[in-house]
């Protein structure tokens, strides 16, 4: 499914359906993958996010990491608070609720033809996949894809065996470091702006997808930019307070936008005047 | 070695020096001096090629293979905190006093690098200060996006902050 054709909002966007727990993953130490039920008619497009709420415990968005192609709700959640502890938690079976999906998706059909340069932070690989998904489909649409991935450690890597699958099968540049490591990692140890290298992407012909802490975001737009690429071929995916995911309430505003209903995904121009503003 | 070879091994050493990519912005005169003091050298998987303590007498431009900047604390195995590759220079605090190494450098695969004497490199320095302002321009920015890098893995942006 494309930005196109992504599921529309349900009549009544503010009642959770009831779904399942399919299958559930274990990551890492902390993250988890649920795939859920599908409700009929669900769909989504890549970068989208979805409410899911427990009650008694509570709602929290959560990005989409699957294959918007191959149908089914797939959301990868870190145990952090005690909602997505709550939900990170669930075992196959369990029921919970669902909104969605919500919110602005990557430019695949910006993509077409140019190079794509994605940039992940720690769990900010989770909602780019969805597109890697896309893209990896359809390499010959696309000119050369580059995934530049930084995490913690080697322990909080993400969907390995996938990284090495788009590395060995699909032909790309797939690229992981971590901040630090013990003595027997054999890949890179540094932030992930140092993976960024002169020849990997024509800045002239390029889009950035970019989704990780908004620190991270903001070195690695300043070394994309530095290194060429228009501020208006940048897109990051922003994480704000999410409560309604409809643009009613007003928790995640950014300035004369809601993060929920015009974002997640915003191109980078177009919030560049807000962007790293002190508690903004 | 005949007077010949060795003029032309001074050659190839400065054309490599010369074509290094940390050294790009270093005017030709000064890369022929930095290259009086470099030598080719070879390390093997593992082999350290400096450590922590040890006076800095010398530096590295890496020219195959990577490399593992470590620290080591007590009770605990060693700490990569970065790595380098091709292109890349490993050792700055030959340029600074007390002229000490403060991590430890390992080989994560065989490395080619050329290695500078830091006592030679200082003392061209010293008597040459237009050679040493070039030499500042090379490293201070280096140092600079080590340590803003160093400050981004202290903030550890990816993990948990509740």
């Amino acid at each position: 499914m494309t930005e196109a054709t992504a599921r529309k909002i349900p009549p009544d966007p503010m009642l959770p359906e009831v779904t399942r727990v399919r299958r559930r993953r274990r990551e890492t130490h902390d993250v988890w993958t649920l795939a859920l039920e599908a409700p009929p008619g669900t769909g989504f497009g890549p970068g989208q996010f979805n409410m899911l709420c427990l009650p008694g415990v509570g709602e929290v968005p959560i990005s989409m990491s699957g294959d918007p192609e191959r149908g089914g709700l797939v959301h990868t959640i870190r145990a952090v608070g005690a909602v997505s502890t709550a939900l990170a938690g669930l075992k196959p079976g369990a029921q919970l609720g669902l909104r969605g999906p919500f919110g602005s998706t990557w430019p695949l059909a910006a993509a077409a033809g140019r190079d794509v340069v994605i940039m992940a932070g720690g769990l900010g690989l989770a909602p780019l996949r969805p597109l890697l998904y896309r893209l990896f489909a359809r390499p010959r649409d696309y000119g050369r894809i580059t995934l530049l991935y930084g995490t913690r450690s080697p322990d909080d890597i993400l969907f390995e065996r996938e990284l090495q699958r788009w590395r060995d099968r699909a032909g790309a540049n797939v690229l992981v470091t971590v901040d630090h490591a013990a003595g027997d990692w054999r890949g890179p140890v540094g932030v992930v702006t140092s993976l960024l290298q002169p020849g990997q992407f024509d800045p002239g012909n390029s889009i950035a997808c970019i989704c990780g802490p908004e620190v991270m975001m903001r070195f690695s737009i300043g070394n994309l930019i530095d290194m060429g690429l228009p501020a208006e071929s940048i897109y990051l995916s922003m994480e704000r307070n999410m409560k309604c995911a409809v643009g009613h309430c007003g928790h995640c505003q950014f300035g004369p936008a809601f993060v929920c209903r015009d974002g997640p995904v915003f191109r980078y121009d177009r919030v560049r005047a807000l962007f790293g503003l002190k508690e903004f | 070695m005949s007077d010949d070879l060795k003029e032309r091994g001074r050659e190839g050493l400065e054309r490599i020096v010369l074509e290094h990519p940390f050294f790009t912005t270093l005017a030709e005169h000064h890369v022929r001096l930095a290259a009086g003091c470099a030598k080719n050298v070879r390390f093997r998987e593992g082999e350290y090629l400096l450590h922590e303590g040890d006076p800095a007498n010398e530096f590295y431009l890496l020219r195959e293979g990577r490399v593992a900047l470590e620290i080591n604390a007590p009770g605990r195995p060693g700490i990569i905190i970065q790595t380098l590759g091709p292109g890349e220079v490993v050792g700055v605090s030959w340029l600074v006093s007390p002229y000490r190494w403060t991590f430890d450098a390992r080989a994560l695969e065989p490395v080619r690098a050329i290695s500078l004497d830091a006592a030679c490199l200082r003392g061209k320095c010293e008597s040459d200060h237009d050679l040493g302002f070039a030499m500042m321009n090379c490293f201070v920015p280096l140092l600079t996006q080590r340590l803003q890098a160093t400050r981004l893995q202290l903030l550890d942006v990816y993990g948990r902050h509740d």
